[in-house]
C-alpha cells in the first residue's frame, strides 16, 4: 500500500491539482476545476501551435470532487488543451479521469493515429488498477475516440463497457443528466465560421512561408535583362504579379476557408478557382494591374492566379471535419493535371513575352 | 456541409446487422440512423470515412476504407509511396489542430 501511494504522488503536484483523494491501490490527484491564469496562458500556446510537445499532462487517473466507487470514469488524452476542457467541464461533478499517453496530441488525431486505442487504453486500466477503484465497470469516452478505440474488444479484454460520450466536453453535463443519451446535435461535429477562421493561420503561414522564394523568382524573371539583372525592371515589371501571388494566397487560404458554405460547388478546388477568379478581378478593376491592353500578362494572369488560390484551397482540406479520402484523391487527381498544365503554359507565354521584350521575335 | 458525391467508399450489408446502434453512436456526420431495429443509411454523402463506424460494429456490418482527407498528406504520400498520415506534429501541414 505504501509503495503504491509513492508511486502516484511521487512528483510535485502539478498547478492544476487541488490535493489528493485516496482509493484502495493509493492516493490519485485531484484536478481543481477551475482554470488559472496559466491554463489560459497554455490554452493560447497550444492553439498558436507553439509549444505543443512539451505541454503534456502525465498519463493516469485522476479525481474531480471526491469521487466514490461509483462514480463515472471519463477517458481523455494527454493534450493538455483537451484534459482542460474536459476539467472544466466537470466541474462540480463527482468523477474520475484516466488520461492515456497520446503523446499530447488530441483525440482526433491520437484515434487517427492509433495512439488512442485499445491498447493503450487497456494498459492504463490496468497500470492504474482501475478495477479495483471503482466498483462499476464501464467508461465513457469521447465520442471521436471511436475511430481509434474498438469497444467490443476493450470489453473483452478488461470487462469494461464503453459508452461513446458527446463530440464535445461541454456538452457532458447535458449528456450525463439525459441519461447518458446523445442528442443528434451533441454527437455530429459541426464546422462553424469561428473555427474555420480560427484554422485560417494553418494555412497563411505555411503558403507565406514559401512566398519568398515565389516573389524572389517573379523578381529576377522580369528583373533579367540582356545586360543583366535590374531592379528598376524588376520592379515594374515583377510588381502586378507580385500583388496578384499574394490576392491569391489571401483568397485560398483566408477568404475560401471562412466563406466555405456559402461558395458554390463541393469541391474544394472550385470554390478556392472562384475565389481566385475573384481575387484576380478585384486587382484588375481596382489597381489596374496588370496593364490594359497587356494581352499575354492579362491571359497569364487569369490562367495562373485562380489555379494557385484553387491549390491553397485544397489544403484546406487537412482542416476541415467533412472531407473523406476518396473525395481528396478524386480533386487531386483531376485537378494536379491541371494545375501542372496551367503552371506551364504561364511559364511559356512569360518568357514569350520576355523574348519579345527583347527584341529577339 | 457536404463534400463531393458518390465518392464514399462506405458499405454496409443491412442483413448482417443486429441492431446494436454502435454505428449511430460513433458516426461524427450522423450518416447512421435507427430504423426498426436496424441501422440505416441516411446520406452517404456525408461520410467523411473516419472508420469509427466499421471499426465498432461487432458484427462485421459495415465496411469503409478509412483514412485521412487531407490533401497534404495524399500528396505526400502520392509522392512517397506510403499510406496518406497526418503529421500532427504539425509544422508544415496543418492536419489535425
Ligand atoms: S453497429 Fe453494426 S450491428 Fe450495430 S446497429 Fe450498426 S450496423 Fe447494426
Ligand atoms: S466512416 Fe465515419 S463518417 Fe463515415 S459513416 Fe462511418 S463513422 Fe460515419
Amino acid at each position: 500500500m505504501q509503495i503504491q501511494t509513492l508511486q502516484f504522488v511521487k512528483k510535485v503536484a502539478p498547478p492544476w491539482t487541488a490535493g489528493t483523494v485516496n482509493t484502495p491501490v493509493g492516493s490519485v490527484f485531484r484536478l481543481s476545476s477551475d482554470w488559472s491564469r496559466p491554463d489560459y496562458w497554455g490554452m493560447i500556446k497550444s492553439r498558436s501551435g507553439a509549444f505543443r510537445m512539451n505541454y503534456a499532462v502525465s498519463p493516469g487517473l485522476y479525481a474531480v470532487g471526491d469521487p466514490t466507487k461509483d462514480s463515472d470514469v471519463f477517458v481523455t488524452a494527454n493534450y493538455k488543451l483537451t484534459f482542460d476542457m474536459l476539467r472544466r467541464e466537470l466541474k462540480g461533478m463527482q468523477a474520475w479521469i484516466l488520461v492515456l499517453d497520446t503523446k499530447s496530441i488530441n483525440v482526433w488525431c491520437a484515434a487517427g493515429k492509433g495512439t488512442f486505442g485499445a491498447d493503450e487504453l487497456v494498459n492504463r486500466i490496468v497500470t492504474t488498477k482501475l478495477d479495483a477503484v471503482v466498483s462499476h465497470r464501464r467508461l465513457i469516452l469521447p465520442q471521436l475516440g471511436a475511430v481509434g478505440v474498438n469497444a467490443a474488444e476493450v470489453q473483452k479484454r478488461t470487462g469494461f463497457r464503453i459508452s461513446f460520450g458527446p463530440v464535445q466536453a461541454k456538452d457532458i453535463p447535458a449528456y450525463v443528466q439525459a441519461g447518458y443519451k446523445k442528442t443528434i446535435e451533441m454527437r455530429t461535429i459541426t464546422f462553424p465560421m469561428l473555427d474555420r477562421l480560427v484554422l485560417t493561420p494553418m494555412e497563411i503561414n505555411p503558403a507565406m512561408k514559401k512566398f519568398p522564394w515565389l516573389a524572389a523568382g517573379i523578381l529576377l524573371f522580369f528583373g533579367l535583362e540582356p545586360q543583366g539583372v535590374l531592379f528598376k525592371q524588376a520592379w515594374f515589371g515583377g510588381l502586378p504579379y507580385l500583388i496578384l501571388s499574394l490576392a491569391s494566397v489571401l483568397g485560398g487560404a483566408f477568404v475560401t476557408p471562412a466563406l466555405l458554405p456559402f461558395i458554390p460547388f463541393r469541391s474544394f478546388a472550385i470554390k478556392g478557382w472562384l475565389i481566385g477568379l475573384l481575387a484576380v478581378f478585384a486587382v484588375h478593376q481596382l489597381l489596374h494591374l496588370p496593364a490594359p491592353g497587356d494581352t499575354i500578362a492579362m491571359i497569364v494572369s487569369y490562367l495562373f492566379f485562380p489555379v494557385m488560390s484553387s491549390y491553397i484551397a485544397l489544403q484546406f482540406t487537412g482542416s476541415t471535419t467533412f472531407t473523406g479520402m476518396s473525395g481528396v484523391k478524386k480533386e487531386l487527381k483531376i485537378g494536379i493535371p491541371i494545375y501542372i498544365g496551367a503552371a506551364s503554359i504561364s511559364l511559356v507565354l512569360l518568357i514569350v513575352l520576355k523574348v519579345k521584350e527583347w527584341g529577339l521575335l | 456541409m457536404k463534400y463531393l458525391a458518390n465518392v464514399t467508399t462506405l458499405s454496409y450489408a443491412a442483413d448482417k446487422c443486429a441492431g446494436c446502434g454502435r454505428c449511430v453512436e460513433v458516426c461524427p456526420q450522423g450518416v447512421f440512423e435507427m430504423q426498426d431495429k436496424r441501422a440505416a443509411i441516411i446520406d452517404r454523402d456525408l461520410c467523411m470515412e473516419c472508420g469509427a463506424c466499421a471499426r465498432n460494429c461487432e458484427f462485421g456490418a459495415i465496411s469503409v476504407n478509412a483514412g485521412v482527407g487531407c490533401a497534404a498528406a495524399i500528396i505526400n504520400s502520392m509522392i512517397t509511396g506510403g499510406e496518406p498520415s497526418c503529421d500532427c506534429s504539425g509544422s508544415g501541414s496543418s492536419c489535425c489542430g
